[in-house]
């Protein structure tokens, strides 16, 4: 019992440190990207190559003025990125990062729980997500934070649903609810991606828009709204708001490679590993494919430009939808045709 | 034993929370806050349901009545900007009326309680996979009532984008 206790604790911490760490150097990684895109330097000062520079970014978020607004809600106004942070923390307990450890006689699942409905407590999380950002942009007390409130929750609550229909599609061919079977059941290449490939591409855009990148960047589209809902925000709660974005896109990417792209697994591995480096292999392959997604978030925000309003709104509610309604039509017709359902 | 008792102790402090804050929702003045506390009381009913081994009811009643009814709440109560100068004034007698209907129904709950059997909620027996078990019932037994309320809400969609319509052609 200790030592259960003592392992899966001391698995949150790992995974808690390596999400903070990854969000730390996708901030790094973003002004790389974009300097390489517009054939520029990007950060460089700061260590070697400016490998340093979020340190020296942190340090400057905690060392400026914090002011809050008198008219504002206090509590309220320290609550909204409290509740972005901390959503944005506790999904990473659901996806597998590996298979298991096997050290001594028992087997160390790399996971911290798998419970049999993992794909909804993800959808349950990002629900919730869209509080933080209501709540800060209206204690700030402010029109444009309002705005940007406004147009992130109409946003994140219209593509969430195209999101659940993409899902639902996908459990209809894998079966189970379970991010661990999923993961365990897209041995070598049967990743669902080649089952499920429109509703990949109705999940990779709707997470574009779930964790507010371009080309939907809406709710802090600084042309239009200053800053959007963190306009009135200084020092580490800003920090924590553009931190929580980092986060996300991380637990995004994961959550992508998990369910469409294998997980742990590659093809032809089982050959050349077997046992416990196979295990590590799988969470370096994993990790590969979350970096890979992390650049490719990157890549469309430095090459499309921001939607308007209304065609995003289109896009979410007039071709999205009916499109993930037809893909599970065409699912569940495949499933028939092949003798999968009878 | 030990985790038996500590059940029965998040059970009933979870109770406790939902009350309270369901309480709260009636009794502060902000109609911002009263939309908070009542995600607070779902979220304190949530984990009853997680309790009772009930997960998919309780990952439902977040991902629907938190993360898109309570956010659409908010978000109309943002938009109409309610205060205090704006709160209408209601007729007495109204609020007479209010009163007796009100305790009406607690009478009535009050007297089913009483009557029914001291059935104190067990959680579900933890046996093999609970979504399956739960989607057989729901596609055999009650396949009927499922469908019949699914049609219900497909009524009130069209209902809503009726109504949402600026000018019916």
């Amino acid at each position: 019992m200790m030592s259960f206790l003592l392992y899966k604790a001391l698995l949150v911490i790992i995974i808690f440190v390596i999400s903070l760490v990854m969000a730390m150097y996708s901030t790094y990684g973003e002004r790389k990207v974009a300097a390489f895109m517009q054939d520029r330097l990007g950060p460089n000062r700061a260590g070697p190559i400016g490998i340093l520079q979020p340190l020296a970014d942190g340090v400057k978020m905690f060392m400026k003025e914090e002011i809050i607004p008198n008219v504002s809600n206090k509590f309220l106004f320290v609550l909204g990125p409290s509740v972005a942070m901390f959503t944005s923390c506790i999904t990473g307990a659901v996806i597998p990062w590996g298979t298991s450890l096997h050290i001594g006689n028992t087997y160390y699942p790399l996971q911290v729980t798998d419970i049999n409905i993992g794909i909804l407590y993800i959808m349950a999380v990002t629900s919730i997500g869209v509080y933080g950002i209501m709540i800060g942009g209206w204690a700030s007390n402010n029109k444009y934070s309002l705005m940007g409130a406004l147009r992130a929750s109409s946003q994140m609550i219209s593509y969430e649903i195209a999101m659940g229909l993409a899902i639902i599609a996908l459990v209809m061919h894998t079966g189970t609810l379970s991010l661990g079977k999923i993961a365990a059941m897209q041995t070598s290449w049967h990743w669902n991606v080649i089952y499920q490939p429109l509703g990949f591409l109705i999940f990779l855009i709707c997470a574009f828009a779930e964790t507010n990148r371009t080309p939907f960047d809406l709710p802090e589209s600084d042309s239009e709204l200053i800053g959007g809902y963190h306009t009135e925000y200084s020092s580490m709660k800003l920090g924590f708001y553009l931190f929580a974005e980092y986060i996300n896109m991380f637990i995004s990417s994961a959550v992508i490679s998990t369910i469409y792209f294998g997980g742990y697994h590659m093809p032809f591995v089982g050959h050349i590993a077997s046992g416990n480096f196979l295990a590590i292999l799988g969470v370096i392959f994993l990790f590969a494919k979350i970096i890979f997604f992390i650049f490719f978030f990157m890549w469309v925000r430095w090459t499309l430009p921001r939607f308007r309003y209304d065609q995003l709104m289109n896009l979410g509610w007039k071709v999205l939808i009916p499109l993930s309604i037809f893909n599970i039509g065409l699912t569940g017709f495949l499933m028939w045709a092949t003798g999968r359902i009878h | 034993m030990m985790q038996d008792s500590i059940q029965k102790f998040t059970f009933l402090a979870l109770g406790f929370f939902a009350v309270l804050s369901g309480l709260m929702v009636v009794f502060t003045k902000n109609p911002v806050h009263s939309v908070l506390y009542l995600v607070l009381t779902f979220f304190a009913i949530t984990g009853e349901y997680i309790l009772l081994n009930a997960q998919f009811i309780a990952i439902v009643n977040v991902i629907v009545y938190a993360g898109a009814i309570m956010v659409l709440f908010l978000f109309v109560i943002m938009l109409l900007n309610l205060n205090k100068e704006t709160e209408p004034h209601k007729n007495p007698y109204l609020k007479f009326a209010a009163v007796i209907t009100s305790g009406l129904l607690l009478l009535v709950i009050v007297g089913s309680l009483k009557a029914a059997d001291k059935a104190i909620a067990t959680p579900y027996p933890n046996t093999g996979d609970i979504m399956q078990s739960l989607a057989k019932v729901l596609f055999t037994q009650f396949l009927v009532p499922f469908e019949v309320s699914a049609v219900l809400f497909l009524a009130a969609m069209v209902g809503a984008v009726m109504l949402g319509k600026k000018e019916i052609k």
